[in-house]
């Protein structure tokens, strides 16, 4: 009977090429994560099928959070004096001026949600204090004593001639009239045009706006 | 095996007696607790990474303005109200509303069906569309799409209640740009449409609920 000899073959599988793509991934991973910047305050943001990037410069950004409190923050990492200046003249403008060792205290991005009595005292905290301190957000409710007006105000003046954007981050859970007062508060600075931030979601299938951007790719509404 | 191979066992070379035989060790590394890290950090940066970063939507709102000839003007039939109530219940009426049809044209509904109302009533007034040749040549002008002017008549107004939260107003602004809906408006309910309202969440419960036409 002849023999079968079957040739015997190693199980043995080089892993090398599997760890090579393995570190390349990862490698991809690491550069390409932008991590997400603390947050004092969690904002859950609705969701919308716009397309459009949310500007890192001139900027300001106003945000309810869960419990209708209000923050500003001013997003102007490119020149930092600036956004210390706005918070000088709006706080002048309200007569609680804020001295200039204490605006020092601001950095671009951070959000600031006291009224104008607290603002020195909560800007003059170290960094880790200031982010356990408990906000109690900027009075906007009471439309004769609308805080937000003065810094919008304040913000027009040392933005004049630049791009300015108004930003307008909201909880989903956050009642309309917080909303509405935002607003308020904008109309009356003459502004018109803003920005709501949301995250990015697709247009639902089968509807028109689903039609033209699957007809032409690069179509941007 | 997950392994290194680093070409040994070329055959060693004869030592003298008096030669002690070094142990020999392999060279061989095993890989597999490399490639258990590597996949470890790979999944952690997956997580973390924020690869949809935020956008933004614009809203344009318009300038308050007392003088009646600044006003913008809508055409009661092209006029589609909705309004937003507490837990995510919407109300819609189409035109106006009148102490007379009260009752029939104000409809309770529901995110779900508030998209197939829109389309409903910006079908129908583009359906009366009669050819704006003024209006389709300034489209032209300005590089929009002349088929905008077919629903030059359709206007949305959303008026979100004091109990609507900031979700449902940016999903119905959402909706417009889903369903393209050129002109559309955020206002104030009107206090007859407050009671409205309020007259059917008591009366209603439940969110699904039409009322009886």
């Amino acid at each position: 009977m002849p023999k079968v000899n079957i040739a015997k073959k190693s199980t043995d599988t080089d892993m090398t090429p599997f760890v090579d793509i393995a570190f390349l991934i990862l490698s991809f991973f690491i550069m390409a994560t932008k991590f997400k910047p603390a947050e004092a305050v969690p904002i859950d943001t609705p969701n919308s099928v716009s397309s459009q990037k949310l500007p890192e410069n001139d900027a300001v950004m106003i945000s309810i959070d869960k419990d209708d409190k209000v923050y500003f923050s001013i997003m102007a990492k490119n020149e930092p004096q600036i956004a210390k200046d706005i918070i000088k003249s709006a706080a002048e403008a309200r007569n609680i001026p804020v001295t200039d060792a204490q605006a020092d205290g601001y950095f671009p991005g951070d959000m600031i949600g006291v009224p104008f009595s607290k603002l020195g005292a909560f800007l003059a905290l170290p960094a880790d204090q200031k982010k356990a301190y408990v906000q109690e957000g900027i009075p906007i409710k009471d439309s004769a004593n609308n805080e937000l007006y003065y810094w919008i105000a304040a913000t027009r003046t040392h933005f004049a001639g630049k791009p300015l954007k108004y930003l307008i981050k909201g909880d989903n859970v956050a009642k309309y009239p917080a909303f509405k007062a935002v607003i308020d508060a904008l109309k009356k600075n003459d502004e018109q045009k803003y920005n709501l931030v949301t995250m990015p979601q697709a247009a639902p299938a089968g509807t028109e706006l689903w039609k033209e951007r699957n007809s032409q790719p690069e179509a941007k509404q | 095996m997950a392994s290194l191979d680093t070409g040994d066992g070329g055959g060693g070379h004869k030592k003298g007696p008096g030669v002690k035989k070094a142990k020999k060790l392999s060279t061989r590394v095993d890989m597999t607790p490399m490639v258990d890290l590597g996949f470890l950090l790979i999944t952690f940066f997956i997580f973390t990474s924020t690869m949809s970063s935020p956008t933004t939507m614009d809203l344009n709102m318009p300038k308050d303005t007392d003088k009646k000839e600044e006003e913008t003007k809508v055409k009661m039939s092209g006029a589609l109200t909705i309004m937003v109530g507490k837990d995510n219940n919407l109300f819609y009426y189409e035109g106006e509303l009148t102490n007379e049809n009260a009752s029939s044209a104000f409809k309770t509904s529901s995110f779900k069906e508030i998209r197939d109302v829109i389309i409903k009533k910006k079908k129908e007034v583009e359906s009366r569309y009669v050819t704006d040749e003024a209006c389709e040549a300034k489209a032209k002008a300005e590089g929009k799409n002349p088929n905008d002017c077919r629903q030059k008549d359709f206007f949305v107004l959303i008026k979100p209640t004091e109990e609507a939260n900031y979700k449902n107003v940016i999903d119905l602004l959402d909706e417009m740009t889903i369903n393209k809906v050129a002109r559309y408006a955020l206002l104030e309910p009107f206090e007859t449409e407050k009671e409205l309202i309020s007259a059917t969440e008591g009366a209603s419960p439940a969110p699904a609920a039409t009322p009886a036409q």
